[in-house]
């Protein structure tokens, strides 16, 4: 008789998914999002990336080892997450200097200082994007023209984005219809043909990640559709309620991140809900403050606040909505 | 749209490996253990002692209460003992021990192999002789099939569903029994039907075993009031709330019985050995099982005489694997780690899993990444994350109002999630705790 049987409780085997899987999956639905930063934004592109993604893991290793005094998880992927969506979030020629600062927040501040991947409250590398707008608002808003590959990068000429147009626009004064003149047609916004942050521009390429995260079953849709549905129905009515000071829902949509915040930064496994009834309520949430900030507020765009303002409600979602449970009656 | 369960849900390898292979009989061993506890309730009480002779058949130990079972000796002999001996649980309980003597059975019982359709006996008969019979839930569940079929005052049943789904990985013995005994099942299912004064059968069949849903199909236009229900391959669909949501859409509240909706659940096994035990007299004291593993020699399915050491088993399949890491008594999913093989077979065993080292073990834990996976894949609709956090805090209350009670152990929560957490095992601890707290607040 083998005497080295294991005894353990069931279930005996494991589906075989990991957490390298989901993280190393997200990254791979992101290369297309990238490509189309680096074709349109050339060097100064690949510069911030590198930069931004080689910093994240750089403070991620010298914080677990010689604050945290843990054996460094690197290999998990998350790092690279968030180096990538910081480098998407921030312009194409923002000096390495700050990218490092905002590397140092998004690791430090915004996830080790919580323990870790799994404990952090706020999306690690919208909360180093936020701190670079509010401390570098002028180097965080001077957008580089998508001019195609090219090896400008601090030199890069810059350009308004399409929100920061029309909120200027409509704060002289001028006529909605006026402004769209200004404004790339919503082909070119679609492809990505506009000024914005490196990774929020080309909605195509987002929406391919999205596919691949869906039918990877990485996320479910609730978190990015109904954020895009909000954003759709409560624009949708403005507009039409007055079609001259209230830009349409596709414009809403393909324009300012909204695709790069539904499909990547709000679906953060650490800081959504667990539930699909949670996550409904937090998508709703976040396209509801991200049309308010854009239309009402002083910054031309919201996504960013919006999902972390909804990222602090989500411990309290977690506690007040509870999945339908099996046998409930429906309500 | 194939029919499938409400809520979660996962989809593991089926790895039928002895999916083809006939069902064969598995010799006689030179002396069984049958232990007097292979049901839920009460153990059975002994009516044979030491150097008592026996026969295939014969009632050794009697029912001990409304929720018990008679136990039958599955061969012929002398009684060697009545002892304590390790069981598949891997504790000591009561068995009694046989020295096997020929092949002799009682003489009422038909061994003949005719197909008998013609039900004679009454209602009351048959749950009398099902009873007397001693079959228990045969999916693994080994509740008393009598006590199922005792209709509460007050509730009516509406119809019958024969768990015919099999959706543990690996098990393929009710895929045999429905097509190499088809007929036999389709009786034992209108027995059933007349038992509980339905009109109605339903035999619920994952979609991955088509030849049987086509025998089935073929078989089912000579029964009246049997359908054959074709579902989704999904697991934990065996589970009783989750087939009965499958196939007639109806939710069972937390804590009620199936009766609760109108509905009473029999596994496929059992619907044969309720056609054996109705018109052929014979008690249940054998039965059929899945001995399987990727480096066995022989996945195969064998009838086995009840208190056969398992050991017996895998030497019929080939001996047991050099690699073999974990035996299991049951299927990866539920299934029970067995410490050693010299354990007897009993009502309960439905397969028997030799699953290699390397996949035997676990993978390092790792922090919660919070993906809520195990949330989607709950068929009970419970926040396996959260139960594991206040298992581990012991905040028993908590856990109570976020009905861990519900959950009914299918490992669906650990088997997904991406940081190999053990989930199940917490959940299981807290499930024990809250429990007794329950207990004794009565």
């Amino acid at each position: 008789m083998n005497s080295k049987v294991l005894v353990a409780p069931s279930p005996h085997v494991h589906g075989g998914d990991s957490i390298q899987k989901n993280m190393y999956g997200v990254v791979f639905a992101m290369l297309p999002a990238l490509v189309f930063s680096f074709v349109y934004f050339g060097m100064g592109a690949i510069i911030v990336t590198l930069t931004a993604v080689a910093s994240c893991y750089l403070f991620e290793f010298l914080i677990s080892k010689y604050l945290l005094k843990k054996v460094p998880t690197l290999n998990d992927g998350s790092a690279l997450i968030t180096g990538i969506l910081l480098a998407f979030n921030v312009p194409a020629n923002l000096p390495i200097w700050i990218i490092l600062i905002g590397a140092l927040v998004a690791i430090g501040i915004g996830k080790m200082t919580f323990g870790g991947l799994g404990n952090n409250v706020f999306n690690p590398a919208l909360v180093g994007r936020v701190f670079l707008l509010i401390s570098f608002p002028v180097q965080m808003t001077s957008w580089p023209k998508p001019l195609g590959f090219n090896t400008a990068y601090l030199d890069a000429e810059t350009g308004a984005t399409p929100l920061a147009i029309i909120k200027e626009g409509l704060k002289k004064g001028e006529p909605l219809s006026q402004l769209m003149h200004d404004i790339p047609s919503n082909m070119d916004l679609f492809m990505g043909n506009m000024g914005g942050s490196m990774g929020e521009i080309a909605g195509v390429a987002l929406l391919l990640g999205l596919l691949y995260m869906l039918f990877k079953k990485i996320i479910s849709w609730h978190i990015p559709l109904t954020i895009l549905g909000t954003v759709a129905i409560f624009s949708g009515i403005l507009h039409m309620a007055n079609p001259e000071a209230y830009a349409g829902p596709l414009f809403h949509i393909l324009t300012g991140g909204l695709l790069l915040g539904a499909i990547f930064m709000a679906t953060d496994y650490v800081t959504s809900p667990m539930s699909h009834k949670g996550m409904i309520i937090y998508g709703i949430g976040i396209g509801l403050l991200t049309v308010i900030i854009r239309v009402f507020g002083a910054y031309p765009e919201g996504v960013s606040f919006a999902i972390l303002i909804m990222n602090a409600f989500v411990p309290l979602i977690n506690v007040y909505v509870k999945p339908k449970r099996f046998g409930e009656k429906r309500k | 749209m194939l029919k499938t369960f409400s809520l979660g849900g996962i989809h593991p390898a089926g790895n039928k490996l002895s999916a083809s292979s006939a069902i064969q009989v598995l010799p006689i061993p030179e002396i069984v253990s049958i232990p007097i506890s292979q049901h839920i309730g009460a153990p059975a009480t002994p009516v044979v002692k030491k150097n008592d002779e026996v026969k295939v058949g014969q009632l050794i130990a009697k029912s001990s209460g409304f929720v018990s079972a008679n136990i039958h000796s599955s061969v012929s002999g002398t009684v060697f003992k009545v002892d304590d001996i390790m069981d598949s649980s891997g504790f000591r309980r009561t068995a009694i021990i046989i020295k096997v003597d020929g092949d002799e059975w009682l003489e009422t019982i038909d061994r003949s192999e005719t197909l008998v359709t013609e039900i004679s006996a009454s209602k009351e008969e048959i749950i009398a002789k099902i009873a007397e019979a001693g079959i228990v839930g045969l999916g693994g569940a080994t509740f008393p099939a009598h006590v199922k079929l005792s209709v509460p005052p007050g509730k009516t049943a509406e119809v019958l569903i024969i768990n015919a789904v099999e959706c543990e990985p690996y098990l393929t013995s009710d895929h045999r029994v429905m097509l190499e005994k088809g007929d036999e099942v389709l009786v034992g299912t209108q027995i059933l039907m007349k038992a509980l004064g339905v009109n109605k059968a339903i035999i619920g069949i994952e979609n991955n075993k088509p030849d049987a849903i086509a025998h089935l199909t073929k078989l089912a236009v000579n029964y009246q009031g049997i359908e054959i229900c074709p579902l989704k391959t999904q697991y934990p669909q065996g589970g009783e709330k989750q087939l009965i949501s499958a196939t007639i859409k109806r939710e069972i509240p937390s804590g009620a019985l199936p009766i609760e909706v109108g509905a009473v659940v029999q596994n496929v096994g059992s619907a044969f050995a309720v056609y054996e035990a109705v018109q052929k007299n014979k008690p249940l004291f054998e039965r059929i099982a899945t001995i399987t593993g990727k480096s066995l020699k022989n996945p195969s399915n064998w009838r086995f005489r009840i208190g056969t050491p398992v050991k017996d088993l895998i030497d019929a399949a080939g001996g047991l694997p050099e690699d073999t890491g974990k035996i299991i008594g049951g299927g990866p999913m539920m299934g029970k780690a067995l410490t050693t093989v010299e354990v007897p077979l009993t009502k309960g065993s439905s397969g028997l899993l030799l699953l290699p080292r390397e996949e035997a073990l676990r993978k390092e834990s790792k922090p919660c990444i919070r993906c809520g996976k195990c949330v989607s894949a709950c068929p009970m609709g419970l926040e396996p994350f959260l139960l594991m956090v206040l298992a581990d805090k012991k905040e028993y209350e908590r856990l109570e109002n976020n009905a861990v009670m519900d959950c009914m152990e299918c490992g669906s929560c650990s088997f997904t999630c991406p940081a190999n957490r053990p989930l199940l095992d917490y959940i299981r601890m807290g499930k024990g705790k809250v429990g007794q707290i329950m207990r004794s607040r009565k």
